[in-house]
């Protein structure tokens, strides 16, 4: 928001970058054909926006299933070794207390706060891994030049071929959007 | 409560569908979001008079515990035998209300059923605030609350640690973990709803803070893959979480050695208690809420007759409880065990188990039938009784036991103070201010996801009958 100004500032003095084309399409059904078409024909770096999670629109765009899973199981994992072996070591090497006799590594009462400790391990990394590898926050990103972009979180199905596609070509890019139904196409300035 | 806007249009309700007829992306969008959105000088005023209202009871509550700071636990009607009293009550009925809230986001995510979708934001919120609610009480139960930090563990100079062992210290830990998941699971479900709020919102200040909020979502294709996958892994959390932290409170009883307490059905019994009052309380909720705000498109009366049937199913778990307690002071032979249920049902405070059968068994069966079921003043009276219920069955569980334990001259009584009721009725303020402000400041309905149910609808409507094309602008 705050940089899109002084974008238009430097817009002036330089012709403005380009990110790529835009595309927009009436329903979901209609982008996930689009975009099949679009990597048919040889563009690799394309992205949807959608208003909603479009389910197969992602392996549409080629988009390798996430790793996000291992890496909540580890920190799961590390979550619920680290209360345990804490918790081992409170009992039997730091502070050891007989209470009744009863065994200093006495496992089974360490068994919920375990569990709490997989549960929280899991769910922060689950949270801020997801935050991460999406590379947010990011308040300002081109896209957001679109015209008509506040659809994208209403009503919209957005596809864009964006500049980085080693075939990239504004023209051949426009016709072919054009020509896979969609509805509006649009050059976006970075 | 929107009162600017002079002619309402008659009120449709639906009965088979999860959404009102002529549901669209925008008019659900429209109608969730622009509840927000409405100018801050133009709020409402029954929104004021319900947040005014509510915070003179929110002073009553701090009134109350800043008598309990200065003057201590003695202000309680508790003592030796009854020791817990309203402090551990209040604390087990308010994170029972909790439960619903994560039962609908999370254990009905798994089982992708369609109906939680308009109702899960706001029992989220319910579970937090409920969750805060109960927080409160065991932390300054301790008499000397600027010491919980005790509970926690620190290498302290005392070199002591706190004992793992302890149903009281897993209490710690699974409340704990329960708040904090409850809130990531719950921002991680706004982030694409405050998305919309940023780009709906007309004032700088609300695009400011929406978009902050929002992180810069953008609903990038890879972005909802992650997210999905990110949901449905803090679903898969958050079931085992929620049954878990229900049976570790239920521990602090079952563990002891007290007739009443000490018995294995506690941990399904607790959790089956929970989602039974929970879902009360959801509806007591949503009744007023969908009125208000006329969101009878989105919260048809199949929501109500699908909650309520899961009301009635959890509440004859609770009632297989009762039975059982009676069967097992009986079977097990022992005097103490048997006496309990004697003392519960003739002693003194006798009544207050009768009022627990009758609200918790016997008024709620009338929910078989599915007159009552979409009948909503009947469904709210039934639901303020389950309520009430609830919470006599945690009176008749601690204060009950506790009275009349094994030898007679040590058995007491137990008569709550004002500031024992003060401190609870005060609660609610604290709760009904910040339901209050959730509801003025965020969506209160899963915005994207009605988006994706109108979606999921009109493709099942599209397989149908072929040819029409897509409703969705």
């Amino acid at each position: 928001m705050f940089k899109r100004k002084s974008n238009a500032a430097e817009a002036a003095s330089a012709a403005p970058a380009t990110y790529g084309i835009m595309a927009e399409f009436s329903d979901s059904d209609s982008i996930i054909a689009a975009a099949y078409k679009v990597r048919d024909a040889g563009y690799t770096v394309v992205e949807a926006y959608t208003h909603i999670p479009v389910h197969g629109l992602a392996e549409a765009l080629g988009h390798r299933p996430t790793r996000l899973p291992w890496g909540v199981f580890l920190f799961g994992l590390l979550g619920a070794s680290g209360l345990f072996g804490f918790m081992t070591w409170v009992n039997v090497v730091d502070y050891p207390m007989n209470i009744g006799g009863r065994p200093f590594f006495s496992w089974p009462a360490f068994i919920p706060i375990t569990f709490e400790g997989m549960v929280l391990g899991a769910a922060y990394s689950a949270v801020f891994g997801l935050i991460a590898i999406c590379g947010l926050p990011l308040l300002y990103h081109p896209v957001f030049n679109t015209p008509g972009f506040e659809r994208a979180t209403l009503n919209g199905f957005f596809l864009c071929i964006e500049a980085k596609d080693p075939q990239y070509d504004a023209a051949k890019a426009t016709t072919l959007l054009k020509s896979v139904g969609a509805t509006a196409v649009n050059e976006i300035s970075e | 409560m929107q009162s600017s806007q002079p002619l309402k249009p008659p009120v449709v309700e639906t009965y088979d569908e999860l959404l009102g007829p002529g549901e669209t992306y925008t008019s659900v969008t429209a109608k969730i979001g622009d509840i927000v959105l409405y100018p801050l000088l133009k709020t409402p005023w029954g929104w004021i008079g319900g947040f005014v209202a509510a915070g003179l009871f929110l002073m009553l509550y701090l009134y109350s515990l800043a008598t309990l700071f200065t003057v201590g636990i003695g202000i309680w009607g508790i003592n030796i035998p009854v020791a817990w009293g309203f402090d551990i009550i209040n604390f087990v009925w308010w994170i029972g209300i909790g439960h619903a809230g994560t039962l609908i986001s999370a254990i009905l995510l798994l089982f992708r059923q369609d109906w939680r979708t308009s109702i899960n934001r706001a029992a989220e919120a319910m579970t937090i605030f409920a969750v805060a609610c109960a927080g409160i009480y065991p932390l300054v139960h301790t008499g000397r609350p600027w010491l919980d930090y005790w509970f926690l563990p620190y290498p302290s100079t005392l070199g002591m640690w706190p004992q793992f062992r302890s149903p009281l210290e897993w209490d710690v830990f699974a409340i704990s973990t329960y708040a904090t998941v409850s809130v990531l699971f719950w921002f991680v479900g706004l982030i694409p709803d405050l998305a919309t709020l940023r780009d709906r919102a007309q004032h700088p200040i609300a695009k400011i803070f929406y978009g902050i909020l929002s992180l810069g979502w953008r609903g990038a294709a890879k972005h909802w893959q992650r997210y999905e996958m990110a949901s449905l892994i803090l679903a898969g959390l958050s079931t085992p979480l929620v049954l878990s932290v229900h049976s570790i409170i239920s521990f602090d009883f079952a563990v002891s050695q007290l007739p009443g307490w000490h018995v294995t059905v506690f941990p399904p019994y607790f959790v089956a208690g929970a989602v039974y009052c929970g879902f009360a309380m959801v509806i007591l909720l949503m009744i007023p809420i969908r009125s208000w705000f006329g969101l009878h498109g989105l919260i048809t009366m199949r929501h109500f007759d699908v909650m309520s049937k899961v009301m009635l199913a959890s509440g004859l778990i609770v009632t297989y409880g009762y039975f059982g307690e009676i069967f097992y002071s009986w079977y097990s032979g022992n005097i103490y065990e048997y006496y309990l249920i004697v003392s519960r049902t003739t002693g003194p405070w006798a009544w207050s188990y009768w009022a627990l059968i009758l609200f918790n068994v016997l008024v709620p069966q009338l929910l078989w039938s599915k007159k009552f079921r979409t009948n909503l003043p009947v469904l709210f009276f039934i639901s303020i009784c389950i309520n009430i219920g609830m919470w006599f069955e945690r009176w008749v569980i601690i204060v009950l036991s506790l009275k009349r334990d094994f030898i007679p001259t040590s058995w007491g009584v137990y008569t709550p103070t004002f500031y024992d009721w003060a401190t609870y009725i005060g609660s609610f303020g604290l709760f009904f201010v910040l339901f209050f402000l959730f509801v003025r400041l965020l969506p209160m309905v899963a915005i994207f996801e009605v988006r994706d149910l109108v979606h999921k609808t009109e493709h099942k409507a599209h397989d149908k009958k072929e040819g029409h094309g897509h409703a969705g602008a």
